[in-house]
């Protein structure tokens, strides 16, 4: 089949998003928000938290988050239930609270897609967010295992205990040392 | 359709980078230290990427996809009023239907509702700016609206936007999620812009949006056409 048509070009959310895509703050009904799971959700109750830097290590107060799982069966809930999104704060900062998901595709490691949008991003980054506590499912992901090993680290979610509950820090470094891995696909 | 997951049947066509702009465009100053440094890494389409959240008319209220009336206080918002419409198709020519766009925009004097915008120019207390819709079986949506002003912005020495609504889409998968935004035919700003020069050459032109007089209203608004088209599946699909 012949590709009839182009591609429509990406362009930046530039910086006056948030009334449109976290509308809370003016009062208006959101799409999505950073909390995928209530009391009743089945799985583990986690928060997923992180600061997104530049290329000079500053923090990103215009950008958003999204991610897209599998409950905690490995399977996508109908709709749009495993979708949130997240604006970063003042500090750069975003979170999302949720249920740690399942296997959804057989030999691969518990994942969590993500995309990042911001002002200076003229097309968004995807990456992908594995666990820390899955260091066997990690080691044999097909997905990981293409990544250079000395930047595999980007990629994993690091698990803490702490009094709320289990916290899992997700940084995102858009450039330089530590710059996360980001992937066609 | 609005429960159905959209489930792998096969590849979706990767992201044509002779279409989209690059991560670094050095004449839009925030890219410098806001695109990778690094080549992006090839990864194969797994289900957890084919498959992607589906909105259903539950997220959207009546009002939302018409912007001359979802933010009035106490009168009709100041500007040009106007119909954006058009259809998402996938790169075969498929429409995508039942599919979600969001949009947001400036208002007629070009002043953003965001409360760091401080441009010098009104509020107008009945326009908020933002709106939603889904398209119908055909792929087509329909927003009312008021025609946004330029505005100015600190990139270089006298620089202004030209004109534009910015556009938000889903589509069928993770991977067809598209942010784009659409200008209007003959803005003189449109070859000095920096964001919309980022595309390349031959591509950015399908950012312009059409003017209509069949999409015209008469005596009520003008009319303009925006075509969105993403990322459509594999002719061929891959065993997975």
């Amino acid at each position: 089949m012949s590709q009839m048509l182009k591609q429509t070009p990406s362009q930046t959310v530039g910086p006056y998003f948030a009334y449109a895509w976290t509308p809370e703050l003016y009062g208006r009904r959101p799409l999505a928000t950073n909390r995928l799971a209530t009391r009743d959700t089945p799985g583990e109750h986690i928060r997923i938290e992180g600061v997104v830097y530049d290329g000079e290590g500053a923090p990103i107060r215009d950008c958003v988050v999204e991610i897209w799982q599998a409950g905690a069966d490995g399977r996508h809930a109908p709709g749009a239930a495993g979708f949130g999104r997240c604006g970063t704060d003042d500090a750069g900062h975003y979170f999302f609270d949720t249920v740690k998901p399942g296997v959804c595709d057989p030999g691969h490691a518990p994942h969590i897609a993500v995309t990042v949008f911001a002002r200076g991003m003229l097309s968004h980054l995807f990456t992908r967010l594995h666990f820390s506590d899955e260091t066997a499912a990690n080691a044999a992901d097909p997905v990981l295992t293409t990544v250079p090993a000395d930047r595999r680290d980007t990629l994993i979610a690091r698990r803490a205990e702490v009094p709320g509950g289990v916290v899992y820090r997700f940084d995102i470094r858009l450039q330089g040392e530590g710059e996360t891995v980001f992937f066609d696909c | 359709m609005d429960t159905a997951v959209h489930e792998a049947e096969g590849d979706f066509t990767p992201r044509d980078w002779a279409q989209h702009p690059p991560y670094l465009s050095p004449l839009y100053k925030s890219t410098v230290l806001r695109s990778p440094s690094k080549p992006l890494i090839p990864m194969k389409q797994c289900l957890s990427v084919r498959s992607g959240p589906v909105f259903g008319h539950d997220s959207v209220d009546p009002l939302d996809s018409d912007l001359t009336k979802n933010g009035r206080v106490n009168g009709e918002p100041v500007g040009e009023r106007m119909i954006v419409t058009g259809r998402v198709l996938d790169e075969s020519g498929r429409p995508v239907p039942h599919t979600l766009l969001e949009i947001w925009q400036a208002n007629a004097c070009g002043r953003y509702v965001h409360r760091w915008d401080q441009h010098d120019a009104p509020l107008d207390p009945n326009f908020f700016g933002a709106g939603r819709c889904i398209t119908d079986a055909e792929g087509r949506y329909r927003f009312t609206t008021i025609k946004p002003g330029a505005y100015p912005w600190g990139n270089h020495h006298n620089a202004w936007r030209p004109a534009h609504i910015h556009f938000s889409l889903f589509g069928p998968s993770f991977l067809t999620r598209l942010v784009t935004q659409m200008y209007f035919p003959g803005d003189p700003l449109l070859p000095l812009d920096p964001i919309y020069n980022g595309v390349p050459e031959g591509a950015r032109e399908l950012l312009v949006s059409r003017f209509s007089i069949d999409v015209t209203e008469p005596l009520w608004a003008l009319g303009y056409e925006f075509d969105i088209v993403l990322r459509g599946r594999q002719a061929t699909p891959m065993e997975g």
